[in-house]
């Protein structure tokens, strides 16, 4: 069994008003040192496969991160894969 | 003319566009479940209608794109067939790739309900054809992630194509940063693709169509396509 840990985030190009609002409360709350802050996406997915499997589960997740999960337009992604005991 | 209205779980505009295609507009219109792999013969246009398909899960649209039905619609596309999405519908059809760029959340984080103006920047498509130099619709809205974005390349595509077919205006037809309801770029409320048969657009034209809701400048952008297609 693989553990992938995707994380999906705002392209820098695009603006991420949420990510505005939540920075301006932290510097409203006294940390005057926040400079910015983007809000992303982190998902867990786990997958049947075995040591041998890892070329084709890490493609797997590659295409599931292209066609679905991420929208390559206006996010990026990366993701670790790790082969569970 | 025959209308194909998709249905997918978590629409609710569906049966506001059937009832204005069916008793205002008198037109055939078939209601289609998502879960169907075909379209229904000798169809015209295929609307997909505004609403939370799939309670917006991941993205609005993400996964309605997969639904069995949108391959038959790409396929409609492709093939030049008409197709038009309202708000969730524009959602879906920018995920399914059948329009460029993406709609993401408003910029005042707040859900947009209102009357909002549209400047036409074109009258020649078949969508504003019938429109007889009108050039400024009252038209409502009711989002919270319509603020359109796309890479500059392709808004040098869509402008050189003439594929903006409406931006966010003042009453007056002046567009500008107080008109725009959500930080859609360069006031963008609905485009075009290539061909110019494929239309998305944030606003409801569908709760516009009748005197009784105060409002027929939805109306008029139907009535557009009935005449440009009984004309071809």
């Amino acid at each position: 069994m693989y553990l992938a840990k995707i994380h999906v985030t705002l392209k820098p190009s695009v603006l991420d008003p949420q990510g505005v609002a939540v920075s301006n409360a932290l510097k409203n709350m006294g940390y005057s040192g926040v400079d910015s802050l983007r809000l992303g996406k982190y998902m867990e997915l786990r997958l049947e496969g075995q040591k041998k499997d890892r070329a084709r589960v890490e493609a797997d997740v590659e295409t599931m991160c292209k066609k679905l999960l991420a929208n390559v337009v206006i996010e990026r992604y990366e993701f670790s894969l790790e082969l569970l005991p | 003319m025959k209308f194909a209205v998709l249905v997918f779980p978590g629409s609710n505009c569906d049966h506001d566009l059937e009832w204005a295609l069916k008793h205002v507009l008198k037109q055939k219109v078939e209601m289609v479940w998502h879960q169907q792999d075909a379209l229904p013969t000798g169809v015209d246009c295929v609307m997909l209608p505004g609403g939370f398909s799939y309670g917006d899960y991941l993205r609005c649209g993400a996964i309605a794109r997969f639904s069995p039905v949108m391959k038959a619609v790409s396929a409609f596309a492709k093939k030049g067939g008409m197709v038009w999405g309202v708000c969730n519908g524009f959602q879906i059809l920018t995920e399914a790739g059948l329009l460029p760029g993406a709609l993401i959340r408003n910029a005042s984080l707040s859900f947009a309900c209102k009357d909002v103006h549209l400047k036409v920047e074109r009258n020649d498509s078949l969508f504003t054809s019938g429109l007889k130099g009108k050039d400024v619709l009252r038209i409502p809205i009711a989002h919270g992630e319509g603020n359109y974005t796309c890479d500059a390349a392709t808004l040098t595509q869509l402008k050189q194509g003439r594929r903006i077919l409406f931006r966010y205006c003042d009453p007056n037809g002046i567009v500008g940063p107080d008109s725009n309801p959500n930080g859609s770029l360069e006031s963008i409320a609905g485009i075009l693709s290539e061909n110019g048969r494929v239309l998305g657009m944030m606003p409801h034209p569908e709760r516009a169509c009748e005197e009784a809701l105060g409002n027929t400048d939805g109306r008029m952008l139907f009535e557009s396509c009935l005449n440009a297609l009984s004309r071809a």
